[in-house]
């Protein structure tokens, strides 16, 4: 017997010694735990970002009102069916040519893109990363999805939001989307590549290549 | 509480936790993996609206149609013009990388001037003015002939134009460069008496026996020539190749024939004894619309019996009488010369003997024959009215001596101007004009053209590029590049039609450069009095619009106009018939093998260039594009590779990759060996169109040209340059 007691007598005055120590160990997991996350879900989200200010402001609304064929208006399918995407300058001169109003985002926009002669340089909430292929014709002819499925209520806005840029990639927020760990509530809030496969292997459109009949890998990335 | 490491390791641990918990690690890896897909350097094609542009291409005078893909005002992409009756959607390497020499860094930004030694910005108007004012100068001291001009084409309306310029200044002295157009016209014009091109119907062809032409290598048009080849392959055609190196040509033929060089002339005079000998000849053709069949048997007598031949050319007799037997049995046989992609006239008794054979076939003007495409007509400008200074400076004899003398027959002899700028002391040319040309880099002997350049007080460029001419020059006036212009193209080379193309502008000029039908009505006009009267027109688009009249609508919709229902002039001799002998060549020397300069004691081998579609050897720099394409056969790194047979390698003891020194009567060059079974033994062949000194680090120090170590042979009797190669020699370095 006297084995055992003096196994358990030394363990119990180890573990009074360990108490302490334990807790500061405890402690200094949670101080880091605490800190990471801290770091990580709130100062590291915005530190990725950098902000920028479009060019010009743009009204979606008031343009939607003197318009009769909504979007497609001004960002139009051209006779080959490639999309024209952000109106060019020649596009906005056949009623800019003079400011329209007394608006000085009108104003600076005439003074400055019109009358130079310069294009505008957007900067695109929407822009997907250069290796990525995308037909708008595919999906809004063929596939009739409506704008507001991908882009969300833009056409519905009176201002141009501030522009967020990855400061790593150099693309929009808009593409991985507002939520940190990239989740998102409606079908807009986000246009990563899962948005993308998700939706295709839902409908079962082009599910594989047509070259190589495998999985989708080819139909975006050529 | 005690703090010890432990704590430490615990809050490094916790943080790790808290971090794989956070969106952090999985954020930034996903920014860095699409940042390297997307490196800010790799070039991605701008965005913006496509359109298309139908125009042709005038990068070689092959007169393709062409299809330029614009994403807004930026080409990005020439291809072939679908049903275009040339290259009928094909297009060749050059071609295709034309968008390269539009954005090129070798383009010539805006007008320069060489001010001791250095490029200084010049005010066009500034240049044209000091130009003009050494042009009036000359005038004034009664030498307008001293004035010369070289120019690629003496055809359409840019040639047109400037030739149009020196008669009326007052000088003969136009050159246009040379190639087998000039011993082709000239064969014509001696045996039908026509003033034609030499068109080849080699599609409907059932055996075309080609005398080192390389037919898929640039010879002719070469997008026509490589589906002809392909029509006449798929109706069962032959071809038989005789070369004395294996070149793609030679190698997709049915039969290779490796032949001396130099004695290609030899084995058609064999042929046709062998073919008179058996009496294998069209007698239909040569009873009824042929002279001097006698003295064309005379001419092939005993000393062209096959025997003779064999030991000229080193093809056994048994294979010369095949050959002249496999020619004669063919339903719509096609002879055809000229080495490589024709860049040298080559002898015009050579050229005869092998237009001869096609007559004793009679199929000249025939489908599946040689056709004479005649001369385009469509500019029919009034006559200039010519002052005195004029009209004595064009009755000045030509520099070169074309026309007259010792060379009746020739018109341009542009491979004799060197030499005669370098013979007297004086300087015959006082300035020098030189557009859609670069004789400094493509003329036999580089040196003594630079020599001979470096007397000429005053040379003016109008090149697009930096090549080695304008390098050379005094002032460059830059010209629009090929995407970026109006031009009419009169003829496609070799193609048996008359076509008409029309390039067209596919941009806006890219940089600040004027078209060379401009430049010279602006100089014109700088010169004044008669010189600026025969230039009515306000612009050269102007000018193109008005000469091209009723065609002009359908060309800039179509791209082309073609005569379908052409039909060959009938022979113009004066006997009405194709002429075998007639008093002019009668007074031709006759054929004799063609020697090229060098002793054989100390150069024991012979070199001779070879063509590949993927260099550009004219007046145009290889792109990028075509550099990568090349074979690791003929450029490694910096250095040629000179192709040399096993065995003659074995001899000098040269091995595959060995580091060599090829050196020529007029030059040395560092080489390394390719060892290659399809070259004769004692034959070297380097690629044409490497060792640029000029344009950007994508072409200049690259290989050798073999201009560069090849020296001028004079065809006597007509003048043309017949140096297809030179001796040589080649050892260890």
């Amino acid at each position: 017997m006297e084995k055992p007691q003096e196994n358990v007598t030394s363990a119990a005055g180890h573990g009074e010694k360990e108490d302490g120590a334990g807790a500061a160990i405890v402690l200094f997991f949670i101080l880091g735990l605490v800190a990471s996350l801290v770091i990580g879900w709130i100062f590291f989200p915005p530190l990725v970002y950098s902000t920028k200010r479009q060019p010009v402001d743009f009204n979606h609304v008031k343009h939607m009102e003197l318009v009769s064929d909504g979007c497609e208006s001004c960002h139009f399918f051209r006779p080959d069916g490639t999309y024209s995407g952000v109106p060019q300058l020649a596009q906005c001169i056949q009623c800019h040519e003079e400011p329209n109003g007394e608006d000085p985002e009108e104003v600076k926009f005439v003074e400055e893109f019109v009358k130079k002669g310069r294009e505008v340089p957007w900067l695109v909430y929407s822009r997907q990363p250069a290796c990525v292929f995308f037909s708008h014709a595919a999906h809004v002819k063929m596939a009739q999805m409506d704008c507001v499925t991908c882009h969300g209520h833009i056409g519905e806005s009176e201002n141009l939001r501030p522009y967020q840029e990855n400061r790593i990639s150099g693309y929009s927020r808009d593409i991985w989307g507002k939520n940190p760990l990239g989740l998102r509530r409606n079908s807009w809030d986000r246009m990563k590549m899962d948005v993308c496969a998700e939706c295709h292997a839902g409908a079962h459109v082009n599910p594989g290549s047509v070259q190589t009949q495998k999985d989708g890998c080819f139909v975006c990335h050529k | 509480m005690k703090i010890d490491r432990r704590c430490f390791l615990s809050f490094i641990v916790g943080g790790a936790a808290g971090t794989a918990l956070s969106p952090l690690p999985w954020k930034i890896t996903d920014d860095l993996s699409i940042w390297s897909q997307n490196w800010p350097w790799t070039p991605v094609p701008s965005r913006g609206e496509t359109s298309f542009v139908t125009s042709t291409c005038t990068l070689c005078p092959g007169g393709c149609g062409i299809r330029v893909r614009k994403v807004d005002e930026r080409a990005v992409k020439v291809d072939g013009l679908k049903g275009h009756p040339v290259n009928d959607g094909g297009l060749c390497i050059l071609g295709l990388a034309a968008a390269q020499l539009l954005y090129a860094s070798t383009r010539v930004r805006g007008p320069l001037k060489k001010v001791d030694g250095a490029w200084r910005e010049i005010s066009w108007a500034d240049a044209i003015q000091e130009i003009a004012a050494t042009l009036a100068d000359l005038r004034a001291k009664g030498q307008p002939q001293s004035v010369a001009w070289i120019s690629e084409s003496d055809r359409g309306t840019t040639a047109e134009l400037c030739k149009r310029f020196l008669t009326v200044y007052g000088s003969p002295n136009y050159f246009r460069t040379p190639s087998l157009q000039d011993a082709y016209e000239t064969a014509l014009y001696l045996t039908q008496g026509q003033r034609a091109m030499a068109g080849f119907d080699a599609a409907q062809a059932d055996f075309v026996l080609s005398f080192s032409s390389g037919l898929i290598e640039g010879w002719g048009s070469p997008v026509y020539m490589f589906r002809a080849r392909n029509a006449m392959r798929q109706h069962g055609g032959r071809i038989g190749q005789v070369e004395p190196r294996l070149s793609k040509t030679a190698a997709k033929a049915d039969q290779w024939v490796p032949i001396t060089p130099g004695t290609e002339g030899a084995l058609a005079l064999g042929l046709i004894h062998v073919i008179i000998a058996e009496g294998l000849y069209r007698k239909n053709f040569i009873d009824s619309r042929s002279t001097g069949f006698d003295a064309l048997k005379q001419l092939v007598g005993a000393s062209y019996a096959p025997e003779a031949v064999a030991k000229l050319t080193g093809i056994e007799a048994k294979t010369i009488v095949d050959l002249a037997k496999a020619f004669a049995a063919a339903k719509k046989p096609l002879a055809v010369c000229g080495r490589g992609s024709g860049r040298i006239p080559g002898g015009l008794q050579e050229v005869l003997a092998v237009h001869y054979l096609n007559a004793l076939a009679g199929n000249i003007n025939q489908p599946g024959g040689v056709i004479a495409v005649p001369e385009p007509e469509y500019i029919d400008w009034p006559e200039p009215e010519m002052d005195a200074v004029a009209s004595q400076g064009v009755q000045q004899p030509r520099l070169d001596g074309a026309g007259r003398g010792s060379f009746p027959l020739a018109r341009y002899l542009l491979n004799r101007l060197p030499e005669v700028l370098t013979a007297g002391s004086s300087a015959p040319v006082q300035a020098l004009f030189v557009s859609g040309a670069n004789p400094a880099y493509s003329l036999a002997d580089t040196q003594a053209v630079a020599k001979a350049f470096s007397k000429v007080p005053l040379i003016v460029s109008l090149s697009s590029y930096m090549d080695e001419t304008a390098a050379m020059a005094h002032y460059i006036l830059p010209s629009h590049a090929h995407l970026e212009r109006y031009e009419d193209v009169p003829a496609a080379l070799g193609f048996p039609k008359p076509i008409l193309g029309l390039s067209k502008p596919a941009v806006k000029p890219v940089f600040k450069t004027k078209y060379v039908g401009d430049v010279v009505m602006a100089l014109a006009k700088a010169v004044g009095g008669s010189v600026a009267g025969a230039f009515g027109w306000e612009s050269y688009e102007a000018c193109l619009k008005q000469t091209l009249g009723g065609a002009w609508d359908t060309l800039v919709k179509n791209g082309y106009v073609v005569d379908g229902q052409f039909k060959p002039a009938e022979f113009e001799t004066a006997s009405q018939t194709f002429e075998f002998t007639n008093p002019a060549l009668a007074t031709l020397p006759a054929y004799a093998v063609q020697r090229v300069p060098g002793d054989e004691k100390s150069f024991p081998l012979t070199l001779i260039p070879y063509d590949t579609m993927r260099l550009a050897s004219g007046p145009i720099g290889s792109p990028p594009f075509l550099m990568k394409a090349l074979e690791e056969t003929a450029l490694q790194q910096n250095t040629s590779l000179v192709d040399v047979n096993p065995a003659t390698a074995k001899e000098l003891g040269l091995a595959e990759g060995s580091a060599a020194v090829l050196s020529t009567p007029k030059g040395s060059a560092r080489v390394k060996v390719h060892l290659f079974d399809g070259i004769m033994p004692g034959l070297l062949a380097l690629p044409r169109g490497l060792g640029h000194t000029a344009y950007d680090t994508y072409l200049a120090g690259k290989g050798v040209n073999t201009n560069a170590l090849i020296g001028p042979v004079e065809d006597p009797g007509s003048g043309f340059e017949a140096g297809w190669g030179i001796r040589a020699n080649l050892t260890r370095a």
